[in-house]
């Protein structure tokens, strides 16, 4: 199974040398160097803004370097446009699809081959690869209609059918339920005893250390080591990743109290047509209690956010607040009531791109006696900008950077930073920690927890189980617009909750209690 | 005489200029570029279209000029969109303002000079056949190669690479360029053809349907044919259709007014434009096609990171 013992000889497939890429405000890539051998699957392990991607790219022919040579099959090469580097068979898999919706599988497919092929043609050769990887998917199927999880398959089958001696997957687990994970991994292990090298770029170190032969480790731009995962530890890999140690957060016992939300079968149609439809959605949250909210996204977590946040309205009193029925209240009113949320999509929905961090603060923070009788007063806004920037230690130049220059894991510490400071009764938190650094992560999560420690209720949204596991009083699965019973985290599994995430919550709770992670068996 | 036969016979030319024009923004917007500029282009085809033939006595000639003209305009918009960035609404619009003062400029000696029009083709045989023969195979040769374009359309874009990869472009322009597409160079195709149709459209105005210059003399077809666009749902078939059903319905208008039925002509008038509005309206009642058609980065300036 183990490919590293039979390809350690042979000479390497990719080696880089010197790679520099500087932009503007940041050098993305310094002097970066590494070397992969045909049939090892080697990770590039950093936080956000490492420059991972940056790296990838440019061996993929997206980005120019400015400085550095990239050995291929021992001869140097070029590449300056993705075809030319698919020619020479490099395959990526992106982190953000590179699908168009509107399209079906297999056109979507034949858009990225050099040659033509007629369509039936084409449609056999989906079915063939995509059978022999494990990787079942229907040619003739539209995109949009598809779930994460297909549409990486999709993904995966393009890079596939082009018999890549290289292939680059960005942030591949980031969208899948932990069984999918398996899946995934059983894949590229079987593409590597063929002879493929992998480049796998991720920021979780138990995934890199249950499939990767070895890692190169990412930190500002520069390489800051390399390791055989698997006899590093999580805290070492985390060292070398972050430059000091992981702080750890942790959830004290603390008895809930008064309801703060309540959720009475709550169901409601989709508005957009590729969305899903909420279904008898029953929950509480109390007052000092964090509810996570797992499962993969595409499952109605847009739809509750937007139902949650008034941005859809909904009858009756399906949604009470405080008590109070707040179905038919718009965003602003429910805010008065004491209610923040912190979006799922940062830009154009937790901020608006282009003004600055002060006025982003004043979107919502209007009550904090920014505007007074119709008045801005831009001495208190910027005032509560600068303590959000500087209790959540956001890096940016002022409050008066707009909010689009900063890199995804500040601006979210300032959004969360912002809702944080309105001082909530109920704060309803979408993915996150989504695209941020470890480090910021553990920020944001110790600020969720310590708003639960005030008495606030919290109802969190996340795809990361992980995090789910670290920072709920109770956990529930939203599958298919519906929602699972409730549990304890320490009463259950990362595998019964995977179980949970595909739809089926007729497998008791506590079962797996006892039984598999599904990660720790791979390792 | 039954008056059927001529009404359709004048509905299918009065659609022919709208079935050359919205084909060709059919297409600029399916690789995601929304040209306003329709009928500034149509009437710098028109004028030009009609000196040519004035001068040279070819209406072939004249049809080569219209869209000759109608790309040398629509390559100026590509320039401003596509190289520059400019805002796609507003550049259409000057587009067409443009079109309108230059044509005229340009058109101001040639005004009230007649020509011979296109003549009709005759089919020995089909042409004879009573009714039929009339109905079907009486045309100018525009109006057989407006049902060519639709045919070579409607391939393009459902069975050929090329067309996969313009409505790929439209979709997500981004995308397109990361797995290696040239967004700049198909959309400036995209706005080629689409400025050639367009004065092609024009031509037939000037050359087929009422054979002089008039200024100004589209009368607003450049915006019908940007609405059958939406109206058809960015599918071929559909836009043709709704150019035949306006063409119809503004021929109904004028024979309806020629019978002298009691209705005040204003109404009449007003009905062309009231039918497009509500089948428009119709048509948008529901989002999944519009959604599943609609070129989602239409009018949206693409810029390719470095």
């Amino acid at each position: 199974m183990n490919p590293v013992g039979n390809a350690t000889d042979s000479k390497p497939r990719l080696v880089l040398t010197g790679i520099t890429k500087r932009y503007p405000s940041v050098v993305a890539n310094d002097d970066i160097s590494l070397s992969v051998r045909p049939g090892e699957i080697h990770a590039v392990l950093g936080e956000n803004g490492a420059g991972k991607s940056t790296l990838m790219k440019i061996i993929y022919g997206i980005t120019k370097p400015d400085a550095g040579t990239i050995l291929w099959n021992g001869q140097y090469e070029t590449i300056t446009t993705p075809s030319q580097a698919r020619r020479l068979g490099i395959g990526m898999v992106f982190q953000h699809f590179s699908l168009f919706e509107t399209l079906t599988v297999w056109e979507n497919i034949a858009l990225a081959l050099d040659e033509r092929v007629s369509s039936a043609k084409l449609a056999a050769q989906i079915t063939e690869v995509s059978e022999k990887y494990g990787l079942p998917i229907d040619p003739y199927r539209l995109v949009h209609s598809m779930s994460v999880g297909e549409r990486q398959r999709v993904e995966i089958v393009r890079c596939l059918l082009q018999e890549p001696k290289l292939l680059i997957m960005d942030e591949p687990t980031s969208v899948l339920t932990p069984q999918a994970v398996l899946v995934l991994f059983e894949t590229l292990r079987r593409l590597a005893s063929e002879g493929c090298s992998i480049l796998y770029i991720s920021h979780k170190l138990d995934e890199i250390r249950a499939l990767c032969d070895s890692a190169t480790v990412l930190r500002g731009g520069r390489v800051s080591g390399t390791a055989i995962p698997k006899n590093e530890t999580n805290e070492s890999l985390a060292r070398l990743m972050i430059g000091g140690e992981l702080a750890v957060c942790s959830l004290m016992p603390r008895q809930p109290e008064e309801v703060r939300l309540e959720l009475d079968h709550l169901s409601l149609p989709t508005a957009d047509p590729f969305g899903t439809t909420l279904k008898e959605i029953s929950l509480t949250v109390r007052s000092g209690e964090i509810l996570g909210i797992a499962g993969v996204s595409g499952n109605g977590q847009k739809e509750l956010m937007a139902a949650l946040s008034g941005e859809r309205l909904s009858t009756g009193p399906m949604i009470k607040l405080l008590g109070q029925p707040v179905g038919d209240l718009n965003p602003a009113k429910r805010r008065e009531l004491g209610l923040t949320f912190v979006p799922e999509e940062r830009l154009g929905r937790g901020a608006v791109p282009p003004m600055s961090l002060a006025y982003n603060a004043l979107l919502t923070g209007s009550r904090k006696g920014m505007v007074q009788n119709g008045m801005i007063y831009p001495t208190v806004m910027r005032s509560f900008a600068k303590k959000v920037i500087e209790r959540f230690k956001v890096k940016c130049g002022d409050e008066q950077s707009a909010a689009s220059s900063l890199s995804g894991g500040n601006l979210q510490k300032y959004i969360v930073g912002r809702e944080t400071m309105l001082e909530p009764k109920m704060m309803i938190v979408g993915q996150p920690t989504w695209g941020v650094d470890v480090g910021a992560a553990q920020l944001i999560r110790q600020a969720l927890i310590d708003l639960r420690d005030q008495g606030v209720a919290l109802l969190v949204i996340s795809e990361e189980l992980d995090e789910l596991f670290i920072i709920s009083d109770r956990l529930m699965v939203l599958a298919e617009g519906r929602l699972s019973p409730s549990v304890r985290p320490a009463e259950t599994s990362i595998g019964q909750i995977g179980t949970w995430m595909s739809g089926k919550f007729n497998e008791p709770a506590g079962r797996g209690a006892a039984g598999a992670d599904p990660l720790q068996e791979v390792a | 005489m039954n008056p059927i036969v001529p009404m359709i016979a004048s509905t299918v030319v009065a659609a022919t200029p709208l079935i050359y024009a919205a084909l060709g923004e059919t297409i600029v917007e399916k690789a995601g570029v929304l040209n306003l500029g329709i009928e500034g282009m149509m009437l710098i085809g028109a004028v030009a279209g009609f000196a040519a033939t004035l001068a040279t006595g070819s209406d072939t000639v004249g049809f080569m000029a219209a869209a000759g003209a109608g790309v040398a305009l629509s390559l100026a918009f590509g320039f401003l969109t596509l190289n520059l960035q400019t805002n796609q609404v507003a550049t259409g619009l000057a587009l067409t303002l443009f079109g309108i003062g230059l044509s005229a400029f340009v058109g101001h000696n040639l005004a009230g000079t007649p020509l011979p029009p296109l003549p009709p083709i005759f089919i020995p045989g089909l042409s004879s056949i009573p009714i039929v023969g009339d109905l079907l195979f009486r045309y100018d040769i525009m109006v057989y190669l407006s049902l060519v374009l639709f045919a070579a359309v409607e391939w393009f874009l459902i069975k050929s690479h090329a067309g996969l990869t313009l409505r790929a472009i439209g979709e997500s322009p981004s995308v397109a360029h990361a797995i290696g597409k040239s967004v700049l160079t198909t959309r400036y195709l995209a706005v080629m053809f689409g400025g050639a149709c367009a004065g092609i459209a024009g031509a037939y105005l000037s050359l087929v349907q009422t054979p002089m210059w008039v200024e100004g003399m589209s009368a607003g077809k450049g915006w019908i044919a940007l609405a059958l666009v939406v109206f058809g749902t960015w599918k071929p078939a559909r836009v043709v259709l709704g150019a035949y059903l306006f063409g119809g319905v503004t021929q109904f208008q004028l024979f309806a007014q020629g019978f002298g039925l009691p209705i005040p002509t204003e109404f009449l008038s007003m009905l062309p434009y009231a039918a497009t509005v509500v089948v428009l309206v119709i048509i948008c009642r529901d989002p999944k096609t519009i959604l599943l058609n609609q070129p989602a980065s239409l009018g949206i300036s693409f810029h390719a990171a470095a």
